[in-house]
């Protein structure tokens, strides 16, 4: 059994050594698992609780990669990745027999005596890729739904947050089971070679791009996969009366947008969608409050490196774009900072406005009226969220209705990735596949139909040689007509 | 009706898309209509279907209208049923951290799905999509006849039978769906998903693979034997994908289940079985003539013990059982697809285990024992999409099971409910008020702050109510 495979972060090609390494890592996965190590209750209750130990214990660590990796501060790192990870893994641990039981299903009345049970079981050996902009969140929380449900795994962290990547290496062998979990660090080669092989499932979280050759690799080996992949996520701000409304509203934006890794997240806000005489006001209040949240330094995670800055810069170096800038558009490349950016109305066309911003630039779309934005949703590919501030109940179940998304939020924006009870994926070009909760028990699960019949009662209408009478017979069966099949069973018929 | 060649597939998706859009396909009246549209279908042209499914397998009567007419009938009635209540949104508990709050999971179409030789496309219309079928082309007079009917029966806009082989099906592989089904073998699977990645659009896969089929000694022998018969050679002589592949009992046992089966195959099919018009045939030359190389490999073809018989004019091929065929063998690698059914013998049961183990995983796997604690270890030891103790085949018309594979057997499950979801998506909504605002959640950060979100995400009603209350004030 080799073991955890480190390589290096800045890839050189090696790809000999690299794929007998990786191979003979996969082969011994397979045989830990055909050993049914995993799939015990108390393995599986053993690892979880050893992932919350290991978010418990080095804390202050946890803390310190995630700001060298991105510039993140303590209290969002909290809130997104910490605190979220361990309330979620209690609440896999406390449902966590209920959701290993076989569910009871009704069998038809003509196949008594029978039982028909869903028995749920491991998938088997299962490979997650987890994103840069939640290094510890997307790795973990999967993770510990693979692990729930039974299975070996491997994770491949992102080469792009790689102090958090070198922090997961070192750790998870020593609070979990180093034969059963594995974590795999490098890059695309290391991505590419892992994908050679089959595996039960491969969970990916990243760009649309990656997906694809994710995908395409995974169909020759029929490897399952699951996708969630970016998207451009709308918020509708619809004209709010009180000013409360308004600031909480304003308040929840800039939570969703600068202050989740600074825009760099696939569910925060891509842009806004209002009514234009509401526009001033809600500029207004947007910078306002900016002052306020971001009084202290460090109030926003950094770009993540060179790449996206320049990528963000360049949104703005288009002089339409640059024209509309209501607000900041100042960067330094020197410590990778831009400010938190506003635009009005920048040309539909621009790459700001056709490619996902992951980055702290908000641009403002204005509308005639608020229910235009229905048409305007239906005319773009399906993103992972949709936001709408508003109290109107008609506007909100025309969204419902009308529009296709991973989810939907009203009147907050990003929270939906903090409950349990509901589905988080996407759909279309958002990706597929759902996790969070039981969705992620169920994600990393086959869930095996068993039907157990017994010897007693034997219907001859069943078998050959065929007359008229048995299609007879058989036709009230399928129609579940108890009483004409009990009279034809008895040789009366109408 | 039906649509060839790639500009006329391009065009038929593209208007799809528009119905779609208009809303055309989401309401309950329209997927209900459908539905009963397909269900009297069913009723009025039984005979037809049967037929065409006579000319192209001489597929028995009974046999077409078990598994093809009652299927889709009892699909349409189920789907009927429970219509209202699969698209109702499902309530769900919001949590105190997200308080005031509610929060549900609704199921909304895809939008337009593509539909590979699959029977059970009555629930992608139950779950409101827009369909294009592509009945498989092995069958051409089912085939054309779908064709021909599907037009007559539900709203052509928004439901399309494409035929045509492997030129219209990759001109169909190319366009953009939102889901595709394919039901088939594991090469084309292969070549289905990786044209879908171009998309990124999700697949359901129902493949094939070895249905194992292990029978202890403590059985009704008489019950099994007609049991295993009807499923092996009852469905299509063998061509189902949860067809028995092969047996595997003990030494011991092995000659009373082969006398059993003996007397039961003669039972249904007399004892020229070539003539029995109860018998289906091969489906087409390249099966018949891929069977007999199978049949005729010289270490697998002095193991028969039964039957063999076969016309290569009328494309058939009697029940044909052969005893410890050796298991590097072509017909215990493959998928056998036909009726010859190898019985391979161990010492002591429980080696079963093992032996299915060092197999892909297939579809279906049946266990034929009173004993339960063996049925308990098979359930606990063998993965499959599905299990039957036994009985073989039977779980398909269960609509509360889900059917489908794993691993080499398949990607996704459906039927009922399953396949009104696997059409679906649960799209998640959460609402919120202006209520219940908390300070804590925004920057600037401060130790105070943290202190309260560290309770907030421990379920900490303290902390909960300091923070709804908007501590730390002044922030």
């Amino acid at each position: 059994m080799a073991p955890a495979m480190v390589g290096t972060v800045e890839e050189k090609p090696k790809p000999l050594p690299l794929a007998i390494g990786i191979g003979g890592m996969v082969s011994g996965l397979r045989e830990v698992y055909e050993s049914g190590r995993t799939k015990e209750l108390e393995w599986r209750q053993s690892q979880l609780k050893g992932l919350i130990r290991l978010l418990t214990d080095k804390e202050e660590e946890i803390f310190a990669v995630l700001h060298e990796d991105l510039g993140k501060n303590r209290g969002e790192t909290f809130r997104d990745e910490l605190g979220i990870l361990v309330k979620s893994i209690k609440y896999t641990l406390q449902n966590l027999k209920k959701w290993m039981a076989p569910e009871k299903a009704e069998s038809p009345l003509v196949a008594f005596p029978a039982t028909a049970m869903v028995v749920p079981e491991p998938l088997g050996v299962v490979l997650i890729f987890s994103c840069w902009n939640l290094p510890l969140g997307l790795a973990l929380e999967p993770l510990s739904g693979a692990i729930a449900a039974g299975n070996a795994v491997v994770l491949k962290p992102s080469e792009l947050a790689p102090s958090t990547a070198a922090f997961l290496a070192a750790n998870i062998p020593k609070y979990l089971d180093s034969r059963a979990v594995k974590v795999v660090l490098g890059g695309p080669i290391v991505g590419e070679e892992l994908m050679e092989h089959r595996w039960d499932k491969v969970l990916f979280t990243g760009s649309e791009r990656i997906g694809r050759i994710i995908m395409t690799k995974a169909a020759k080996t029929l490897s399952p996969v699951a996708l969630e992949l970016g998207s451009k996520c709308p918020c509708i701000v619809d004209w709010l009366d009180s000013k409360r409304d308004r600031q909480i509203a304003v308040n929840r934006i800039i939570g969703a947008k600068w202050s989740t890794c600074a825009g760099q997240a696939c569910i925060a806000i891509d842009h806004i969608i209002c009514e234009e005489r509401f526009a001033p006001i809600l500029i207004e209040l947007l910078k306002s409050t900016l002052k306020r949240f971001m009084s202290k330094p460090g109030g926003m995670a950094r770009i993540l490196n060179e790449k996206h800055f320049e990528r963000l810069s360049g949104y703005l170096d288009d002089n339409n774009v640059a024209a509309s800038v209501v607000h900041g558009g100042d960067i330094d490349p020197k410590t990778l900072k831009i400010e938190p950016t506003i635009l009005l109305n920048p040309p539909v066309d621009s790459d700001v406005m056709t490619e996902e911003i992951f980055g702290p630039i908000l641009p403002i779309i204005t509308v005639k009226k608020t229910e235009d934005c229905i048409t305007y949703l239906k005319s773009k590919p399906k993103p992972l969220a949709i936001y709408a501030f508003t109290n109107n109940e008609r506007l909100k179940r025309r969204i419902v209705e009308e529009t296709s998304s991973g989810s939907v939020t009203f009147n907050d924006a990003v929270v939906q990735y903090a409950l349990e009870s509901i589905p988080f994926g996407g759909v279309g070009h958002s990706g597929f596949g759902q996790y969070h909760g039981k969705y992620s028990f169920e994600l990393f699960s086959n869930k095996k139909a068993v039907f157990k019949r017994s010897f007693l009662i034997e219907f001859m209408f069943r078998y050959p040689p065929w007359d008229d009478s048995k299609i007879g017979t058989l036709r009230y069966v399928f129609s579940y007509n108890y009483i004409l099949l009990f009279f034809n069973l008895l040789g009366l018929r109408r | 009706m039906a649509a060839r060649g790639g500009v006329g597939v391009e065009a038929d998706v593209a208007a799809l898309r528009a119905q779609f859009a208009a809303g055309r396909t989401r309401g309950a009246e329209w997927r209900a209509a459908q539905l009963r549209g397909l269900l009297r279908m069913a009723a009025e042209a039984e005979a037809e279907v049967c037929r065409a499914l006579h000319a192209d397998l001489a597929k028995p009567y009974t046999e077409s209208y078990v598994h093809e007419i009652a299927l889709v009938k009892s699909s349409c009635r189920f789907a009927l049923k429970n219509l209202k209540k699969w698209m109702k949104p499902q309530k769900v508990s919001a949590s105190l951290m997200t308080f005031p709050s509610t929060a549900m999971v609704t199921a909304e179409p895809l939008g337009v799905v593509l539909v590979i030789s699959a029977w059970n496309y009555p629930f992608s219309i139950a779950a409101g999509n827009a369909v294009v079928l592509k009945p498989s082309e092995v069958a051409p007079a089912t085939s054309s006849l779908l064709a021909e009917l599907l037009p007559q029966y539900v709203d052509s806009t928004c439901i399309k039978v494409v035929e045509g082989g492997v030129a219209e099906t990759t001109a169909l592989l190319e366009q953009k769906w939102d889901k595709i089904f394919y039901t088939g073998n594991g090469k084309i699977g292969r070549i289905v998903m990786a044209s879908a990645a171009k998309h990124l659009t999700p697949v359901v896969l129902e493949l094939g693979g070895k249905c194992p089929v292990v029978v202890d000694s403590n059985v009704d022998l008489h019950v099994t034997a007609k049991r295993i018969a009807a499923g092996k050679w009852g469905c299509n002589n063998g061509q189902a994908c949860i067809s028995p592949d092969f047996i595997i009992t003990t030494k011991s046992f092995a000659p009373k289940l082969l006398e059993a089966l003996g007397k039961v195959l003669e039972k249904f099919y007399g004892d020229e079985p070539l003539r029995s018009s109860d018998l289906s045939r091969i489906v087409n030359s390249n099966h018949f003539n891929r069977l007999k190389k199978l049949m005729d490999d010289e270490n697998v073809s002095d193991k028969i013990v039964f039957g063999g018989q076969r016309d290569e004019h009328q494309l058939k091929i009697a029940p044909t059982i052969f005893m410890d065929v050796p298991l590097d063998s072509g017909i215990m690698k493959e998928e056998i697809f036909g009726p010859l059914l190898p019985i391979i013998t161990v010492d002591k049961i429980h080696e079963s285990f093992a032996l299915i183990n060092s197999m892909t995983k297939p579809l279906a796997a049946y266990l034929f024992t009173k004993d339960s604690k063996l049925q308990e270890q098979y359930e606990a030891g063998i993965s499959a999409g599905g299990m039957l103790v036994n009985d073989t085949v039977v779980h398909l018309t269960n609509q509360y099971l889900p059917f489908g594979g794993v691993g080499e057997s398949g990607i996704g499950a459906y039927h009922g409910s399953f396949s009104f979801e696997a059409f679906s998506h649960k799209k998640a909504v959460l609402v919120r008020g202006f209520a219940g605002e908390a300070a804590a959640r925004y920057p600037p950060y401060s130790t105070a702050k943290l202190k309260i979100l560290r309770g907030v995400l421990k379920g900490n009603l303290g902390s909960m109510i300091q923070a709804i209350l908007g501590f730390p004030r002044g922030k």
